[in-house]
């Protein structure tokens, strides 16, 4: 700082000067774009940890357990004392019932709010519910994984008497509710995007205003609906704590949901939380069927980035 | 045939007034009909809400004690108490803040401000999208093969924090990316014409109306890795553990693992122990929000 009191001020363009034909500065300036970079390199490495640990340890698994029995066996029995059996295809089936019944559960609900958002709200309405619905989907997931299994399973209880303790519906149903802000919210940020000349088009024209959200907005929101969808899809894949809580241990081939189901993300947790010694084939299984949960959502990932791609429509 | 040109003869009326007026009724029906479907819709998302905080509150505040705060975790319900938990998640807070606001600042400064648009940097940004749809608990995977074992750090603090900072560092980085982008390129401009170079700019100019923003993002992230459960049991987190720790590398336990614990022994009395610490559990993200919201609404400019 110079002080202003000083005689010899020196004027800006000699500050300009002095700062330029400072070395030290100049050096700084060089090195802090290599910094800079080699921060932002940490999650390209996150990436390349991810791939290479679920890689390595996969091909270890499939040493000791052969690759066509993991992806068409259809019985999962680690545990067996006699002859532990690796078939992927009972913990997808569960992973798929629980996402089955999750998006049926949130994609009405989540379209419909999304649609009463962004069409039909007040400013005010809209500054009230938009909050609660970030609250919504803040909430822990071990907050919804006790919700369903002390108050959703005991209901649908009395409502389907067959109903077990563990079962797909519950925590299928929890899980679709933990999705509905995000496919809301993203629908609803797609919806608001259509340019409003469009609606007061259709509007000047006679329609209604559900007539305007079905015929104009929806379809010109399209790529950013169904991007949410799949978003949301992957989540629900992904996960954990609400079916391991809820869901049970039981790793089903059959299309019952009202009986004990195990997923992907379920055996993981079963496997982490109990003693499975370091080298055994259950060890390096949770790798094997993390590397299966993994594709599955870089797949979703990937198929929502191309939706927006493709369809986006720029106005 | 020119369409201009009338047919002869042919007197027809392109809208038939009658006709839209007979169904312009029904067509109003539906909009109110479906209005309120919407609405209703939007209400069932917000009424699950609702029942969700009565029933935990209602089962867990009984159990609200001073002692809950005090005990360590027990075999008797009305013994167990939140104490290891609560200090826990604090000590992993400690880790997760300062590595993950590091490297995520850092990492969206680089790309707003310096990265050039060219394959490698296109590949950074579409590698942080897909980073962030991962589910959490590959990378409590990746947790337990590179912090836990490959680097020894055992089920410590650190490992978990680690995990966590990678877990939320997506998320971070797009927040910071978004506050740095609202700063306008003029004001930047204006201390280049001052003579100031790039680096000064930044951390002078950029920054300082950048921070608010970033905030807001990062402690909204970190209210995430509070909550996360999963990470933490595959890097192999113990529940009960009957002291606290003294530094990042010693074993802890968190609020999310000591309510999985609860949840899931069959006895009742556990299940109301667990309400009152997912009733800690929300206090404490309630209180980071509000900070959160605090901070945006106090601190952030306008341009």
């Amino acid at each position: 700082m110079v002080n202003p009191t000083t005689r010899e001020r020196a004027s800006v363009q000699e500050l300009i000067a002095k700062a330029g034909n400072n070395k030290r500065k100049k050096v700084i300036e060089k090195i802090i774009p290599i910094i800079l970079f080699l921060i932002a390199g940490v999650s390209v490495l996150t990436t390349i940890g991810i791939v290479a640990t679920l890689i390595f340890e996969t091909v270890t698994f499939f040493r000791q357990v052969s690759l066509l029995s993991f992806i068409f066996g259809t019985e999962w029995l680690p545990f067996s004392n006699k002859e532990p059996k690796f078939g992927i295809l009972p913990l997808i089936v569960g992973t798929l019932k629980i996402t089955l019944i999750a998006v049926v559960v949130a994609v009405p609900i989540g379209l419909a709010a999304a649609i009463y958002l962004s069409e039909y709200a007040s400013d005010n309405a809209r500054r009230v519910i938009k909050p609660v619905l970030e609250v919504l989907a803040g909430v822990p997931t071990i907050v919804y994984g006790f919700f369903a299994l002390t108050f959703v399973t005991p209901v649908l209880q009395t409502i389907i008497p067959d109903l077990k303790i563990f079962n797909a519906l519950s925590p299928g149903i929890v899980v679709g509710f933990m999705i509905i802000p995000m496919i809301a919210s993203l629908s609803e940020d797609a919806m608001s995007a259509v340019p409003n000349a469009m609606r007061e088009g259709a509007l000047a024209m006679g329609a209604t205003k559900f007539e305007v959200a079905m015929k104009v907005v929806l379809p010109a929101a399209l790529s950013g609906i169904l991007a949410s969808v799949v978003l949301a899809t992957s989540r629900a894949i992904g996960e954990t704590m609400i079916v391991s809580l809820a869901g049970g241990s039981t790793p089903r081939f059959d299309a019952d949901f009202t009986g004990s189901i195990q997923t992907m993300t379920a055996y993981i947790v079963q496997v982490s939380t109990g003693d499975a010694g370091y080298g055994t084939p259950i060890y390096y299984s949770i790798y094997a069927v993390g590397f299966t949960l993994f594709l599955f959502t870089l797949l979703m990932n990937f198929l929502a980035s191309r939706i927006t791609k493709r369809f986006r429509e720029a106005y | 045939m020119r369409i201009t040109e009338q047919q002869p003869g042919v007197s027809k009326r392109y809208i038939d007034q009658t006709s839209v007026s007979k169904r312009m009724d029904g067509r109003k029906i539906t909009n109110t009909v479906f209005k309120t479907l919407f609405f209703m819709a939007t209400l069932v998302a917000l009424l699950v809400l609702g029942i969700l905080f009565y029933r935990i509150l209602s089962q867990g505040l009984g159990f609200l004690s001073a002692d809950f705060f005090q005990n360590f975790a027990s075999r008797f319900p009305e013994k167990a108490g939140i104490k290891a938990a609560l200090v826990g998640s604090l000590w992993l807070m400690a880790v997760v803040a300062p590595v993950s606001m590091f490297l995520g600042i850092g990492t969206a400064i680089y790309l707003e401000e310096y990265a050039k648009k060219n394959r490698v940097n296109d590949f950074i940004r579409m590698n942080i999208s897909n980073l962030a749809g991962v589910p959490s608990v590959v990378f409590g995977l990746l947790g337990l093969t590179i912090f836990v074992r490959a680097l020894a750090l055992g089920n410590s603090i650190l490992a978990a924090g680690f995990t966590m900072s990678l877990l939320i560092l997506p998320v971070i980085i797009v927040a910071a990316q978004e506050a740095i982008r609202a700063v306008p390129q003029h004001v930047r401009e204006a201390s280049y014409g001052m003579g100031a170079t790039k680096w000064q700019t930044i951390t002078r100019v950029v920054l300082p109306s950048a921070i608010p923003g970033i905030l807001t993002g990062s402690i909204l992230a970190l209210s995430r890795a509070i909550g996360e459960t999963a990470p933490l049991i595959v890097i192999g987190v113990p529940v009960i553990i009957h002291f606290l720790p003294t530094g990042v590398m010693d074993t802890f336990t968190a609020l999310p693992m000591q309510i999985y614990d609860w949840a899931k022994r069959p006895q009742a009395d556990f299940q109301q122990v667990a309400s009152a610490g997912i009733i800690v559990l929300m206090a404490f993200l309630l209180l980071m929000n509000s900070i959160a919201v605090l901070i945006r609404n106090k601190f952030q400019k306008r341009y």
